[in-house]
């Protein structure tokens, strides 16, 4: 397919045998290039890791003691006979796109990413490259997300029509990212945010490393939901419904995820309300990244793999599956991200 | 369009039926006529004769969205419903057009006239002019089935809140097969005299699993015990010189058991009998005989001498006429057995036996008797009990046997569809044969949501071939199944065939070596079939 392999898929995950290195592995090895935080691309258990200086305290919290170098956004380092460098994927805040280049010729590794920006992660910026390994978490048609602000006026609309109706609004949302994104587009003269303590973990350590976001009130065991009636709840999605969540009463339910586009996942998981919110691209995006990036070669690895593949096969692109252990947004959230 | 649209937006975005009520009932107090007696068609499964086919509906649809036909058909399962799918396909609206539903669908009905060009344009040009959720609606009226999450008793509920009329009343007023059509709002719901229509059915009293010991129900003595059959409920209807027969799920299924035109030879005009139909030869068969006989339009004449059904009648709601409902159950059984009293043995009637006790312990040691009497358990009934609508807690309880169960190994996955889409919930269970796994069930439900994500997962990860829609996976995990009878098959490759098998739980406990075997199988077919 191409003149030199510059990564090749292995059952560790995508290696590069000129830099020695893997990317986003699934098993132990000895170097490991992390795009980004979330557990199905950031796993415990190799030597050193490498990844951008944004996303390495999200690392540090999440994998503890590890051996952890950091790049900047552009920056390029030289790998043995790999020159690499971390561009932004708009997907995390702290998260990239890999770019690998082998004797003149170019891979990019995109891990999760979308394209609109989000108004707090590094907005996505495409990269030129020969061959694209790309995610297809949203790989259909049928997935358009609405532009950010309209998302934003209907949560901020369920939050002050359910106070009005003294019950709890509580969004589900994964602890990092999504919830920190939500926060960033929650109308705050509404009333108080109350923070579920594993969404605010990490919500401290993004606000400490200088991204702007709104106040929170963390949810101590004591905490009473009469004390805050205006209050917007966050919480992980598993908490939703949980004993945790008596304390507040009556509560409506609200879950942000790209799969709320579906009725059948919404009601499945029997939520009041579901917002169509993504961090990964939809169907317009990942073509468009596609497209942008030049690239003949396409890798789909995760998400509708075989769909997407066949489409840019019809486009007249070189596409082929990559079977890897990576999760996208999960349909069912409780646990990945 | 926009009305219903958001009264549907309501229903869908809450799990509440206190708040689906309430948005229902402020819809029929609102609405215009014609639209409120179309929901509550729509809503009961009635629906617009289909004007164009689903396949032409598919490329119109790739059409008006750029994509390649076999795009959406990939969209499909993975939305699990069509209508949606072509809703979320579609380019923005670039017009608005507020019709209300009754004029949508009496557009969607001239249709059927119309030369398909002129078909087709019509339906682009209401995509044009529909937003999604409203496109997603108007695509239902054409596909059918609007399953929203609206019961029968949530309805007729909200239409109690609207009209202040009693819900019983209201569950009687909509049964049979009405259509808009041929009847209107007032008549349908507010007239003073409801039952013009003689094939009209009165709304199933249905029984709730009794989940204790009897004694908890007091004093033997006020109740009626019998057993409960293994056939399918039926309301048998002799008015006006013809003969209705209603099933439980409201279908009108007189074609299909033409032994009943005889009913009235032998029970006069006026009387409305809730029973069970049963292939009867010398005794009730198994559901099993009874199965050749469903879904059928005509019958043949072999069929009707091998398998000849016949009404186990347990109860009489109405005689000479009169709605007998009120009464209490022992009134009403007296009377249906003098009405039954000496019915020679050709009438396709039977009066289901009462079957006395004294003591609950009696009764337990009768219900272990059940499958030799071909039998799934017992009713119990309380003896002043009146014929309720619908399912109603306190006076009448199902105590079904204990059902038969074995474990077996999951061997192939395939995702559900609508709510399910997306989630494996469909899987084909084996037993052991030596070295080799003979599959010999499919079973549907039973696990929780979190174990059907569970096993969603493990099936991604585990997927050896796929089939279509089909996956194989891996022989790793043992369920324990269900079901309710067993008998010989040789249709499949096990020899045998469950009746309503179901998961009961997941073994995670067992290795995959321990699950049961095709003798284990054999032998309760021996024993039960």
């Amino acid at each position: 397919m191409s003149k030199s392999q510059v990564l090749t898929f292995t059952d560790r995950g995508i290696y590069c045998p000129a830099g020695d290195f893997y990317i986003d592995p699934w098993r132990p090895v000895n170097r490991a290039l992390i795009t980004h935080g979330h557990a199905d691309h950031a796993r415990p258990g190799h030597n050193r890791y490498l990844a951008t200086q944004a996303a390495a305290p999200i690392l540090r919290h999440r994998l503890g003691d590890i051996q952890l170098e950091t790049i900047s956004y552009g920056e390029t380092r030289n790998l043995d006979g790999a020159k690499v460098s971390f561009h932004p994927a708009g997907h995390v805040p702290g998260s990239a796109q890999i770019r690998v280049e082998v004797d003149g010729e170019i891979w990019v590794v995109s891990g999760d990413y979308k394209l609109e920006p989000d108004g707090l992660s590094e907005p996505f910026e495409p990269v030129k490259c020969h061959s694209f390994v790309t995610e297809s978490t949203f790989g259909l048609p049928i997935f358009n997300w609405q532009a950010q602000d309209e998302v934003a006026a209907q949560i901020n609309a369920w939050w002050r029509n359910s106070i009005a109706n003294g019950i709890t609004p509580m969004l589900g949302a994964y602890s990092l990212g999504k919830a920190q994104r939500l926060l960033s587009l929650l109308d705050t003269d509404i009333g108080p945010i109350l923070s579920h303590g594993a969404v605010e973990n990490t919500t401290a350590i993004l606000r400490e490393q200088g991204y702007s976001l709104p106040d929170t009130v963390l949810v101590q065991p004591d905490t009473k939901g009469a004390e805050y009636p205006d209050a917007l709840v966050i919480a992980p999605p598993g908490a939703l419904g949980s004993t945790w969540a008596r304390r507040f009463g009556k509560v409506s339910t609200g879950f942000a995820s790209g799969w709320m586009q579906m009725r059948g996942v919404r009601r499945r998981r029997s939520v009041d309300r579901g917002f169509v919110i993504s961090d990964h691209a939809d169907w317009d995006g990942l073509n468009r990244a596609v497209t942008e990036t030049g690239a003949e070669n396409v890798f789909v690895t995760h998400g509708y793999t075989d769909i997407f593949a066949r489409w840019l096969k019809d486009r007249g692109l070189n596409a082929g599956i990559v079977s890897t252990e990576y999760e996208g947004e999960a349909a069912e959230g409780a646990e990945a991200e | 369009m926009k009305r219903f649209a958001r009264l549907f937006r309501e229903i869908d975005g809450s799990t509440k039926t206190t708040v689906k009520v309430a948005a229902l009932a402020s819809y029929f107090q609102d609405a215009p006529d014609d639209d409120r007696l179309w929901t509550i068609a729509l809503f009961s499964g009635r629906r617009p004769k289909r004007a164009i086919t689903t396949t032409r509906l598919r490329e119109w649809a790739a059409e008006k969205a750029g994509l390649p036909l076999w795009l959406l058909e990939e969209c499909y399962p993975a939305v699990g419903d069509l209508a949606e799918t072509i809703a979320l396909l579609l380019p923005e609206p670039d017009a608005a057009l507020d019709l209300s539903l009754t004029e949508w669908i009496n557009r969607l009905r001239d249709l059927a006239q119309q030369p398909e060009e002129t078909r087709k344009a019509i339906i682009l040009d209401a995509w044009d002019k529909l937003d999604t959720t409203e496109r997603f609606l108007f695509n239902k009226l054409i596909t059918g089935g609007f399953r929203i999450g609206v019961s029968q008793k949530l309805m007729t509920r909200a239409l109690s809140q609207a009209t202040g009329k009693p819900e019983a009343e209201l569950a009687h007023r909509l049964m049979g097969n009405w259509s808009p059509d041929d009847t209107n709002w007032h008549d349908l719901i507010e007239s003073e005299d409801g039952s013009t229509d003689d094939s009209r059915p009165y709304p199933f009293y249905l029984a709730y699993a009794l989940e204790d010991e009897p004694d908890a129900l007091g004093s033997p003595e006020d109740w009626h015990a019998e057993w409960k059959w293994d056939g399918i409920r039926g309301q048998l209807i002799l008015r006006g010189g013809e003969q209705y027969l209603w099933s439980r799920g409201e279908e009108l299924i007189t074609d299909t058991f033409p032994e009943f035109s005889r009913a009235k030879d032998f029970v006069p005009e006026g009387t409305v009998l809730d029973g069970e139909i049963l292939v009867w030869n010398d005794g009730p068969e198994p559901f099993n005989a009874l199965q050749k006989r469903l879904g059928r339009k005509t019958v043949s004449r072999k069929m009707l001498s091998d398998l000849p059904v016949v009404l186990y009648a347990y109860d009489l709601l109405e005689l000479a006429g009169d709605d007998m409902r009120q009464r209490p159950l022992e009134d009403r059984r007296a009377k249906l057995a003098t009405l039954f009293d000496q019915l020679p043995e050709e009438a396709p009637l039977r009066l289901s036996p009462r079957l006395p006790f004294a003591e609950w312990d009696e009764l337990g040691d009768i219900r272990k008797t059940a499958r030799d009497n071909r039998a799934e358990g017992l009713m119990l009934k309380r003896n002043d009990s009146p014929y309720l609508a619908g399912r109603k807690k306190g006076d009448w309880w199902k105590w079904k046997l204990a059902p038969l169960t074995i474990d077996a190994v999951m061997i192939y996955a395939q995702s559900g569809s609508g709510r399910r889409a997306n989630l494996f919930t469909d899987f084909t269970f084996a037993v052991w044969n030596g070295n080799d796994l003979v599959p010999f069930t499919k079973a549907y439900s039973g696990l929780s949501d979190e174990e059907f994500r569970k096993i969603t997962a493990w099936v991604r990860k585990n997927t050896q071939q796929r089939f279509g829609p089909v996956r194989q996976v891996t022989p790793e995990h043992v369920f324990e199944i269900a079901f309710e009878g067993i008998h010989a098959s040789p249709r499949h490759k096990s020899g045998v065939a469950l009746r309503f098998p179901r998961i009961s739980r997941w073994r995670q406990d067992k290795p995959l070596q321990e699950a049961n075997t095709l003798d284990d199988l054999k032998e309760m077919l021996a024993i039960y079939g």
